[in-house]
Parts: C-alpha cells; sequence; structure tokens
C-alpha cells in the first residue's frame, strides 16, 4: 500500500461519509466568522429555524471593516462613522449574542484579522479542520490543519451542519531546499512560488510545502507561506507538523493541556506525509534563485525579483498573456522596460493577514529604526494583525521606532489589504504593501499595489522607491 | 434557489483572462447586510466611469463606451462568455450574486477558480468549463452576430448552437442533481445527520480536545 499525504490523512480523519461520486460529507473543527460574509448565513439560518450545531466550534471577531484610527475605536461600534460598517459590524454582534457564539469584539484585546487571532489564540491547532468565509483561511494550515475558505452558503451550511460538502482535492508537493540570503523572506518564497506556477498553478490542488527551507522558517513564516496558497489558485495549503510546530502551540489560551496535551502531541506527530506518499504534481524549488520579490502588474503571478525591469507585452507566449500585460502596464501607469528600483512610491502599507504578526513588525522595525520617511510619501500604515500583537509590539517599543521614522501606528483589522474601511489608496497611488492581492482597485479605486515583503515595504518608505535590501546600507 | 433546466439567452464577453472576484463585485459594496440588489455594480469599475459607491443613483452614473458588456447589443444577456481563471481572489459570495442579480445564468470559461466555482452551484448558476479552443470559437461566433444566442440543455448536458450543433459539457453529477431540483445543500446534508452524530461520538475518543469549547 501506498504511503498518505498529510492531506490523505487530514482528509480520511474527517471523513464523516462519502457518496459514490465522490461527494463527501467533511467534519469540521473551528468555524471561524467574521462581519462580512456572515450575515446573509445567519439570515439563512433564522429562516429556515436551524440552530448552530455545535456552538463551541465557532469563533467570531470583526476585522474587514473596522476603523484602525484610535479616536474612531474609542467607543465601540457607536463610534464606527460609516453607518453601512457599523451596521455590518452591530449584526454580527446580535448574531452571535443570538446564537450565542463567542466574539472578541471591537473592544476586547484579543480582537484582530481572524487568521492572525485564530493561531495566536490555540483556537486553531494541528489536525483541525478550519473553514471561515474568506479565502487566506488556508494562513492555518501552517500548523498542520486542513484549512479553506468558504463561501456564505457554505458558512451557513457549516453552522447548521458541522459539515463541509466536498470532493476531494488532488496533491502536489512544493519542496524549496537549500539556504535563504538572510534578507529573503518568507513572502519572497511565496510570491516567487506564485510567479513560478501561476495564479492557477494549483487550482484543484492541496498544496504542502515542504523541503529544508520551509522547515527552517518559524511558524509565522509558514503562516505567510500558506496565506498565499489561493493567490496560487490552491484552496489549501500545509505543512507538516515538527518541534517548530509544537512549541508555537503549546501555552496558547485554547491549547489542550496536562494529560491531553500529551495525547494531543502523540496525535500531531504522525501528521507528515509518509516518506513514500506519492503527489500528482511535484514543483521543486531552489532556494538560492529567490530574491527579494515585487509585485509590478494586477495579478499576484505578476511578480519579479528586485532588480529586474518591467516587461514588455511582445514576451509574452500567448495573445491573452500579450493583452494581460499590456492591461496591467496600463492600469499600473508603468513603461515596458522601465526598472522596477524607478517606481516612485506614495503609500506603504504594513499589515494584512500576511504579514502582520510580531515577527513581521520586528522585522520592518530593525530596517527603520533611527530613519525617517522618505518626504514624497503621503502615509506609511503600521496595523498590527491584533489587539495582542499591537501589546507586544509597544511592550518593545516597536511603536515608537515606527512613529519617530514618521509611520502611522493604528488599531488592528485588515485595514488597506482590502480598503473595506477609510484606509485606501488614491486614484493613481503607487503603495509599496505587504498584503497579498495586486488586483484592480484592491486598495482603493485606481489605486496601484506592488505586493512585497515587510523588510521590503520599510525600506521602500525610508528611499521612497524600491530599494534591493540584500544592498542597501539605509539613507545617509 | 430556482431549479435550472434548459436556458437561451443572449451571450456577452467578459474578454480577458484572471477577472477577480474584486472586479466582479468591488469591496464597498460587501458591507451590504443582504443576498440581493449587487446587479447594479457588478463590475462597477469596469462598466462606470467613476468611483462606485453604495447607495449612488447608479442609472445617472457615466458609463464606460469601451466596455463590450455596455453595448445595446448585449443588453439583457443572461450568458457570460469569458476566459481562464475566472472568479480567482476572495471567496466573496457576492460575486455569484452580483452576476445572478444582473442577469446571468451561464458562465462559460476554459477554466474557473475553485471557490468561486463552487458558489456558483450554491446559487442556481451554471458555470461550463469548455476547451480553449471552443471558447474561442465561441468568442469569434458571437462577435461575428449580433443578438448571438445559445441554449445549455443541463439534462442532456449539452450547449446548443442556433444552427443545431452541440457541444458536450461536464457536471458534477450531485451539483447538476440539486440545480435541477433547486435542492438545497443542507436539507440533503441533514439527512446524513446520525453519520455526523456517530463521527462526533468516535472522535471524542481519539481527539477529546478539539471538542473542548472555546
Amino acid at each position: 500500500m501506498k504511503g498518505k499525504t498529510l492531506y490523505d490523512k487530514l482528509w480520511e480523519a474527517h471523513l464523516v461519509t462519502q457518496r459514490p461520486d465522490g461527494t463527501a460529507l467533511i467534519y469540521i473543527d473551528r468555524h471561524l466568522i467574521h462581519e462580512v460574509t456572515s450575515p446573509q448565513a445567519f439570515e439563512g439560518l433564522q429562516l429556515s429555524g436551524r440552530t448552530p450545531w455545535r456552538i463551541g466550534a465557532n469563533l467570531a471577531m470583526p476585522d474587514h471593516n473596522v476603523p484602525t484610527l484610535f479616536q474612531e475605536r474609542r467607543s465601540g461600534i457607536d463610534g464606527i462613522c460609516d453607518p453601512v460598517s457599523r451596521l455590518q459590524v452591530l449584526t454580527l454582534q446580535n448574531n452571535c449574542k443570538n446564537f450565542n457564539i463567542l466574539e472578541f469584539d471591537m473592544d476586547d484585546q484579543r480582537q484582530g484579522i481572524v487568521h492572525v487571532v485564530g493561531p495566536e489564540q490555540g483556537a486553531t491547532l494541528p489536525g483541525m479542520t478550519v473553514v471561515c468565509g474568506d479565502s487566506h483561511t488556508s494562513t492555518h494550515g501552517a500548523l498542520g490543519t486542513l484549512a479553506q475558505g468558504i463561501g456564505t452558503s457554505e458558512v451557513e451550511h457549516v453552522l447548521a451542519t458541522q459539515c463541509l460538502l466536498q470532493k476531494k482535492m488532488k496533491n502536489m508537493l512544493i519542496k524549496v531546499e537549500g539556504e535563504l540570503d538572510e534578507s529573503v523572506t518568507a513572502k519572497d518564497i511565496i510570491l516567487y512560488i506564485i510567479g513560478t506556477i501561476g495564479t492557477a498553478g494549483g487550482t484543484g490542488y492541496t498544496i504542502e510545502f515542504a523541503g529544508s527551507t520551509i522547515r527552517s522558517l518559524s511558524t509565522e513564516g509558514r503562516m505567510t507561506i500558506c496565506n498565499m496558497s489561493i493567490e496560487a489558485g490552491a484552496r489549501a495549503g500545509l505543512i507538516g507538523v515538527d518541534e517548530t510546530t509544537l512549541s508555537y502551540v503549546q501555552g496558547r489560551p485554547f491549547a489542550p493541556t496536562g494529560e491531553m496535551w500529551d495525547q494531543a502531541v502523540a496525535y500531531w506527530k504522525t501528521l507528515v506525509s509518509d516518506d513514500d506518499a506519492v503527489f500528482d504534481r511535484v514543483v521543486e524549488i531552489n532556494a538560492s534563485d529567490i530574491a527579494p520579490q515585487v509585485s509590478w502588474g494586477t495579478s499576484p503571478e505578476m511578480v519579479l525579483p528586485v532588480t529586474a525591469t518591467i516587461p514588455s507585452p511582445e514576451q509574452a507566449v500567448s495573445e491573452t498573456e500579450a493583452e494581460g500585460i499590456q492591461q496591467a502596464l496600463r492600469y499600473m501607469g508603468l513603461q515596458a522596460g522601465q526598472k522596477i528600483t524607478d517606481i516612485q512610491l506614495d503609500r506603504i502599507f504594513i499589515g494584512s493577514c500576511t504579514n502582520s504578526r510580531i515577527e513581521d513588525l520586528r522585522a520592518a522595525a530593525r530596517i527603520v529604526v533611527g530613519q525617517k520617511i522618505a518626504p514624497t510619501l503621503k502615509q506609511a500604515l503600521v496595523v498590527p494583525g491584533s489587539g495582542l500583537v499591537k501589546q507586544q509590539a509597544e511592550q518593545e517599543g516597536l511603536d515608537n521606532v515606527f512613529k519617530e521614522a514618521g509611520f502611522e501606528w493604528r488599531e488592528p483589522g485588515c485595514s488597506m489589504c482590502l480598503a473595506m474601511n477609510d484606509d485606501k489608496l488614491g486614484n493613481g497611488e503607487h503603495c509599496a504593501s505587504t498584503s497579498n492581492r495586486n488586483f484592480e482597485g484592491r486598495q482603493g479605486f485606481g489605486g496601484r499595489t506592488h505586493l512585497v515583503s515587510p523588510q521590503m515595504a520599510a525600506a521602500a518608505a525610508i528611499a521612497g522607491h524600491f530599494v534591493d535590501i540584500r544592498y542597501w546600507k539605509g539613507m545617509a | 434557489m430556482e431549479p435550472f433546466h434548459v436556458h437561451t439567452g443572449i451571450v456577452a464577453p467578459m474578454d480577458r483572462a484572471n477577472v477577480d472576484t474584486d472586479l466582479i463585485i468591488p469591496k464597498q459594496f460587501l458591507k451590504s447586510i443582504k443576498r440581493t440588489g449587487f446587479g447594479p455594480n457588478l463590475f462597477d469599475a469596469l462598466r462606470y466611469l467613476d468611483e462606485g459607491q453604495p447607495g449612488m443613483d447608479n442609472s445617472a452614473r457615466p458609463r464606460n463606451p469601451d466596455l463590450m458588456l455596455n453595448q445595446d447589443r448585449y443588453q439583457n444577456a443572461t450568458i457570460l462568455l469569458t476566459r481562464g481563471n475566472f472568479g480567482c481572489g476572495s471567496s466573496r459570495e457576492h460575486a455569484p450574486w452580483a452576476l445572478l442579480d444582473y442577469g446571468f445564468k451561464v458562465l462559460l470559461a476554459p477554466s474557473f477558480a475553485d471557490i468561486f466555482y463552487n458558489n456558483c452551484f450554491k446559487n442556481g448558476i451554471l458555470p461550463i468549463l469548455q476547451e480553449n479552443s471552443v471558447i474561442e470559437q465561441l468568442f469569434t461566433a458571437m462577435y461575428a452576430e449580433p443578438g448571438f444566442t445559445l441554449t445549455v440543455d443541463l439534462e442532456k448536458q449539452v450547449i446548443i448552437m442556433r444552427d443545431g450543433q452541440t457541444r458536450e459539457f461536464d457536471v458534477d453529477p450531485f451539483r447538476k442533481e440539486c440545480l435541477l431540483n433547486g435542492l438545497d445543500d443542507i436539507g440533503i446534508t441533514l439527512r446524513d445527520q446520525d453519520k455526523i452524530l456517530a463521527y462526533e461520538e468516535q472522535r471524542r475518543h481519539i481527539t477529546p480536545w478539539i471538542f473542548s469549547e472555546v
């Protein structure tokens, strides 16, 4: 009998029943809920007279359209200026009260971006199936969980049945081997992978990330990798459990303790792919090929090393691709042949479920310390991923490092990653952003997003344009 | 959900690859707590020249004359013909809600993003996959003939051209049954509630920490 992949094991452990055509009911251990994709699901539940199957499996918090300005956060929900946002945040609170679901509301220090908070609280544990009405749920796969984004109909389905209806995906292995340059990060690895396999490269697959480079990353770095599996087309990305995973989980508020911890660890240690496991597709990446990455276009696969120049439609292999490049050049206001380091920036955003954890903020602060942001910038924002990340950063004095350099230090939330609140780009503005999507209009109408690592965003803030941080010594 | 059997309608183009769900329905419209009313803001940044906001009178906004979907010949279209990786990005179900609210019942593309593809079926939209070459032929035929229509027969799994030519398509048998009968997934799943309870009983012994309350 052939060996099993980690995905095979997680799938089998959660299989409730399977129909002859392969459609399965998969049991869901943890359901995370936020304000944007849940109201219609709760309404559906109410209209059909159904109740949540297992209340304790659910954890809710508002994140997508909460304000990040302290002044607007001070008086809770009533203080949210935009009445449409206020109603949505209030609706989540009312639904959680009505159905007795635990919510970290806006005033709770544990509130934050749902994908930062789940692992931080130990609400996400290895071996779990985790879902949320948000495509970046893939983040949680870093802990050896099967985690995927779902639509609102599925949110209602999970609330009502604790199950998800789906067919098994294929297995893809992405192996990254070798040593990274010290200023090349998890973000650069995943951007490089997306540039290599394309945004539809992982469609229909669950991707397992493995290899010595992935093993050497911290759990937070692994979350950055799994977070952007969806930008590679895969609903779920995951990484096998090792000592790094276990030491991350131990002591978290919702993690098991005592004898149950030992029992859990024994089980979690089995959550790796067998040596003889068979994958449907294998991609091998050499870590030493990866330079700091910058996205130049309007799809995450339009990404290049910082040393590169903007491509021309003539380099395309198909007419559709040539039109895509043409479209992106027009939208981004860039010329073929222009150097990436010559792109002038208007705003900087350090935050999002990709890069707003404490290690991200520390890494950015190390670049910024003792420097000032370029006078040509209109704004540089740091938005911590959760209230607890913010508190930790403040204890370490990182807030002062950023503020002294000219950054704004904000309250936790999704913020400028998707610009549902007031944090957004103006028409035509270029932004170095640590977020995950550079789609047209994503960060604001006409806004031009360049996806980068926290270190690259921090250095770009000081220089006013992109720099190759491998050789950059700061401004005199 | 409306049952889906046979549908005939005008075909309209969204002639670009990698159309993401932010493009299908921009985030400022996601603040609504309803499922309906998204149609006027479908492809908002492409259809209008100004920046759309919730509550605007969309009929008074400047329309983008360069967008083919805005041309008279494509008005009242119910079938959208598009390129690869349609619906990538965010899992927002507001994307199929907006397509449905605008009037689209069928989508034709060489590939769809997974979450979006799944979300379509749950809302009575039929996404149909066809080879790149077939999609290319359909684009050519559509551009050549104002008022170009197609008929889609879900039961028989065929696309029928006006000249009687047909093209077969694949659809998951379970999804097909749900669409044909307008069935609600939750009701179907709850028929298996004994199995779900039995599963939980068994897992309580193997992984008891999962069942600790948050």
